[in-house]
């Protein structure tokens, strides 16, 4: 049963329009549909300003969609009012890419954790103690921490703090907009792991945005493509490595830089005239989809 | 091979309110003519410090403390700054991480591939324009002759990178530092840089120094690598040396560390996290992370210990006079 549903997304900005200007239009995301299962962890692949970022905000509505429908366990989401949307909140969170800026830098990180649950007004003073201390375990830090401020953080404890305020008011999905991306190396993996972690012991749901191929590929049940708006390829995830259809597939796995000095190398360099973006997705074989 | 450029003991210094701090610590290494040497690093470690020490680009409050740079047997470090300045450019081309800050967005980039000429005596006012639009068909930008007249803005950030190059290879340097030259691209365009940056090695004969963040990168493009960890290069040797027999602790939790394996099992990640400048831990570094300590490594700072002539590390574990290990402390969470 597929918890999220995506159909016929759309999400333009205009830009540079003025009173007597009509502006240009950009068609950030183009007619983008997938589904994401219970449990399963969706990537989302694609060159810089491909519409990844963008796809990811619509689906929570943090940003408003032009066109299209989002179901939530078969709820209409771009439907809800304000107040009820606030309410499909507590099951759909979003973990940013940079642990940097996302944290407000004035609030201890107990707060941090805590404010989600004093906005639903859940629990008293106590019982959301509590639930802090909890989360601060659940994500690997350390309690003795919890008065702490964030620049008193590392990098990769600083998006522990953001994994667990995103964890308190027990989501059932999670957007990951390059979750890792803006860590040091060495404690990527650390991040890696936490989040493999988490969604096996509480089954959550994953859309997943990244550049590092190697890590979605490490860590998704299934991808997809976009680019230019569009998702050019899609299915399960060791189909969509081995066989890649679209050619800008193709180039896009090809230019992954291997960390092996041995490592075989055939660049394939994409040429945009080579596919039509007018092409629909069509099923290259059995939930491997591609736009040829 | 003779050594076009070597590093030796150089120790580069900020001088901050609260005392100095060492971001640069007795770094030695040597890059021969028509190689690359790949110097990867997490962020922090000394990369760029080192990088714009070895042109004597540092501003205060930073200050080379010590250290020899020899360049074609010539001492860097005895150098007036209008002789450094020829050497900058000439001999040695700096391509910066980011092309956007490190181009004027006011001239056309024909204008200041032509400004680099000049300055070095290359060139006239009008063979500039010429020399411009046939630097841009080398680093392959298309419709050369059109795009000499665009300004930075109007380039994608891939022809941004690639008029760095043109600007870099302009004078004919013999050695080019690259300091993460792609990790602002999208990995096609990487791919396209990197080749761009071999073929141009191979057809000018360039020694290239390239920084990066990255080992996939690293394993693609260096004949040798430098490993940087706070502030020490802690591992050296030939790339496949490096990959296949890594010495050090750190890089071999590096490499175990990629994702790799069966999909969706866990990685092999390295505890801790990476220490702060002016606050490095006492010893080897590395210690309050590293799997293998022994007895000395949170009190004595590790030499240099040779694997082989070409390949070496800063480790304890490497020293034929330490025996008899004690039981391995515990190793902290994070
Ligand atoms: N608020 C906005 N106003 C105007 N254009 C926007 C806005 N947000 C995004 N865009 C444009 O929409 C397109 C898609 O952007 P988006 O951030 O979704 O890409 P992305 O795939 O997440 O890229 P990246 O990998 O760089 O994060 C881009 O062309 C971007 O410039
Ligand atoms: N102008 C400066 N003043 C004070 N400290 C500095 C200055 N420039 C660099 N440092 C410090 O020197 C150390 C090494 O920095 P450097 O920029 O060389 O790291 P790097 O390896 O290039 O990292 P990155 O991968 O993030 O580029 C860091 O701790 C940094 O904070
Ligand atoms: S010197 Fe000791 S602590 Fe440092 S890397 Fe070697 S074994 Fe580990
Ligand atoms: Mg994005
Ligand atoms: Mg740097």
């Amino acid at each position: 049963m597929s918890l999220l549903h995506v159909s016929h997304l759309v999400k333009q900005y205009t830009r540079g329009k003025g009173l007597f200007r009509r502006g240009t239009t950009v068609t950030a995301v183009d007619d983008v549909s997938f589904s994401i299962d219970e449990s399963e962890t969706f990537g989302l692949v694609g060159e810089s300003g491909s519409g990844k970022t963008t796809t990811g905000r619509c689906i929570l509505r943090l940003v408003e969609p032009t066109s299209g429908a989002v179901s939530f366990n078969g709820e209409n989401v771009l439907a809800l009012n304000a107040r009820d949307l606030r309410a499909r909140r507590r099951d759909m969170q979003i973990v940013f890419q940079d642990p940097y800026s996302s944290l407000n830098p004035r609030m201890k990180a107990r707060h941090i954790v805590e404010e989600p649950l004093i906005i639903h007004r859940l629990g008293d003073a106590r019982a959301r103690r509590e639930r802090v201390a909890e989360l601060f375990a659940r994500v690997g830090l350390d309690p003795a921490h919890l008065e702490r401020y964030p620049h008193q953080f590392s990098g990769g404890q600083r998006q522990r703090i953001g994994l667990a305020r995103a964890l308190a008011l027990n989501p059932r999905f999670l957007v990951l907009d390059e979750p890792v991306s803006a860590l040091d190396v060495s404690v990527q993996a650390q991040v890696v792991n936490l989040l493999m972690d988490l969604q096996r012991d509480l089954k959550l749901t994953y859309l997943f945005v990244a550049h590092d191929l190697r890590l979605v590929e490490h860590i998704c049940d299934r991808v997809a493509v976009m680019h230019l708006g569009k998702i050019v390829e899609m299915g399960r995830t060791a189909a969509l490595f081995e066989r890649p259809q679209h050619p800008y597939t193709r180039a896009l796995l090809s230019a992954i830089p291997v960390a092996d000095p041995d490592a075989p190398r055939a660049r394939v360099v994409f040429d945009p005239a080579s596919a039509d973006r007018s092409n629909a997705l069509r099923e290259v074989e059995q939930g491997h989809w591609a736009a040829i | 091979m003779s050594h076009l450029l070597e590093v030796s003991g150089l120790t580069t210094v900020f001088d901050l309110p609260n005392g100095p701090a060492t971001a640069v610590d007795g770094v030695s290494f040597a890059i021969r003519e028509g190689e690359t040497l790949g110097l990867v690093g997490e962020s922090g470690s000394g990369k760029s410090v080192t990088a714009l020490s070895l042109l004597r680009l540092v501003q205060p409050p930073g200050r080379i403390a010590a250290g020899r740079i020899t360049f074609k047997g010539r001492d860097l470090m005895s150098l007036q700054e209008t002789e450094m300045q020829r050497v900058r450019g000439a001999d040695i081309a700096l391509i910066f991480q980011e092309p956007m800050t490190a181009l004027n967005p006011v001239f056309t980039v024909g204008q200041q591939i032509g400004e680099a000429l000049r300055v070095h005596g290359r060139t006239t006012r009008a063979g500039a324009r010429h020399e411009a639009i046939r630097l841009l068909t080398a680093v392959r930008i298309p419709d050369a002759p059109l795009r000499v007249d665009d300004y930075p803005h109007q380039l994608s950030g891939g022809m941004r990178q690639r008029v760095m190059i043109a600007i870099a290879i302009a004078c004919k340097p013999a050695l080019v530092i690259a300091d993460e030259p792609t990790t602002a691209l999208d990995v096609t365009i990487q791919a396209e840089i990197l080749d761009l940056l071999r073929e141009m090695k191979q057809s000018l004969h360039l020694s290239l120094l390239l920084v990066t963040h990255d080992l996939g990168v690293i394993a693609e493009t260096a004949d040798r690598v430098a490993v940087m960890y706070a502030g020490r290069i802690v591992e050296q040797g030939p790339v496949r040396e490096i990959f296949r027999n890594p010495q050090h602790p750190y890089t071999r939790g590096l490499l175990a560390s990629m994702p790799g394996g069966a999909r969706g099992t866990r990685l092999r990640a390295i505890e801790g996290s990476v220490p702060l400048l002016g606050a490095l831990p006492a010893g080897c570094a590395f210690h309050p992370r590293c799997p293998d300590r022994f007895a000395p490594c949170s009190t004595r700072v590790p030499g240099d210990y040779a694997a082989t002539p070409e390949h070496s590390a800063r480790c304890f574990l490497l020293d034929p006079l330490l025996e008899g290990r004690g039981a391995l402390p515990p190793v902290p969470s994070s």
